[in-house]
């Protein structure tokens, strides 16, 4: 290797490894419990957990609603939550820079998260609305 | 380690809030100074990376699993402010969009994993490298040492909140006993993860690395006119 990967090159290429673990090899994950849960369980506190507010929701547990093959429902789901974190790290990273430079002014929108992810669901966005306030606001603040 | 609604009660899931609040909001101020054109993009790819090695759970035996948390490599890819940025993107997003991890409990996972558990391994990192020889070719194994002791810290701060907070009468010492054996051995397959991520990206290209910046500058002060990227 004489010359140095091309930084594009090399984050399109990790972003395809990213997204080939979270599209396809995320079907052979072992499916036991966690350490925590396992810990819950023998421990025997697993039974105070509570449904998720989200728990009904349209990728709830890592399928995705409606799609009846497992390997389509998971990768998929992975995909979508992945493109998701993407575009979100990607839009704080961006407003952390610009407000660094110059002060105030947030101008057009910073973060195209709605863009891949299908309606509800990640419309409140607690941590990132409280600090980054006025261009990222609870945009429905549903609960 | 993704704690669901209901493991703790109201007033403690307010705090670990507030303790997550104030890092997240302490981290995008401090963030600006690591995030240049090089490491910004950095940032929203390992936070991806992260998400998607977190669906990857592994066997660590007896029925049970574990996975990356990814703070220990998020923090010496991008470096510690901006790691917690993006542990907590993952965190966020779990939550709302997977149901991975309760919405009440979302403080107490970002103050878990993104704040307890990268800062440990960051300063496990950092303190290593401190004391051992700057070489390039330590940092991977300096981030997996950094790892390997985030895992079961994390799984000690649990215990601690449940001690505080926790909904059902539990004895701590069993508690602490399970969490810390279990998540010791969870802490091993971290350790190889970060080890083998980080090295594969300081193979390729160290500069991309923030934790391998003391290293590399001491490298090119070293007689070397080849741009130093064959490493």
């Amino acid at each position: 290797m004489s010359r140095p990967v091309r930084t594009r090159t090399f984050l399109v290429v990790g972003l395809a490894v990213a997204m080939f673990l979270a599209g396809v090899v995320s079907y052979y994950a072992s499916s036991h419990p966690d350490g925590l849960e396992h810990v819950a369980e023998q421990v025997g506190f697993a039974d105070t957990a509570e449904k998720s507010a989200t728990a009904d929701g349209p990728l709830a547990d890592y399928r995705v609603k409606g799609v009846e093959d497992d390997r389509a429902a998971g990768g998929l789901a992975g995909v979508i939550g992945a493109a998701a974190v993407l575009a979100l790290s990607l839009g704080l990273v961006h407003l952390v820079r610009r407000r660094g430079s110059r002060t105030g002014e947030p101008s057009a929108g910073p973060t195209p998260d709605p863009a891949t992810v299908p309606d509800d669901g990640r419309a409140t966005d607690p941590e990132g609305s409280r600090h980054a306030d006025a261009e990222r606001g609870p945009l429905d603040g549903r609960h | 380690m993704h704690v669901p609604d209901g493991f703790l009660d109201a007033p403690t899931s307010v705090a670990t809030g507030v303790v997550a609040a104030a890092g997240v909001g302490l981290a995008l101020r401090k963030a600006r100074a690591e995030l240049d054109d090089r490491t910004a993009p950095m940032a929203g790819l390992v936070a991806t990376f992260v998400f998607a090695t977190q669906m990857l759970n592994f066997p660590v035996g007896l029925g049970t699993s574990g996975h990356l948390l990814g703070g220990a490599l998020a923090a010496v890819l991008v470096g510690p402010w901006t790691g917690i940025l993006s542990v907590s993107v993952v965190l966020l997003v779990q939550a709302l969009l997977l149901a991975d991890g309760g919405i009440t409990a979302l403080g107490t996972n970002i103050t878990l994993m993104s704040l307890v558990g990268l800062v440990v391994g960051w300063l496990v990192f950092r303190g290593l490298q401190r004391v051992l020889p700057k070489r390039v070719g330590l940092v991977p194994v300096l981030a997996a040492a950094g790892a390997f002791v985030s895992v079961p810290a994390a799984a000690l701060a649990f215990t601690g909140l449940y001690a505080v907070g926790g909904t059902a009468p539990i004895p701590l010492d069993t508690l602490a006993a399970a969490m810390l054996g279990w998540h010791t051995l969870i802490g091993v397959g971290e350790a190889v993860i970060t080890g083998l991520v980080v090295g594969s990206v300081v193979a390729v290209r160290p500069d991309l690395v923030y934790g391998a910046r003391p290293a590399l500058a001491v490298r090119t002060l070293e007689i070397r006119s080849d741009a130093g990227a064959s490493a």
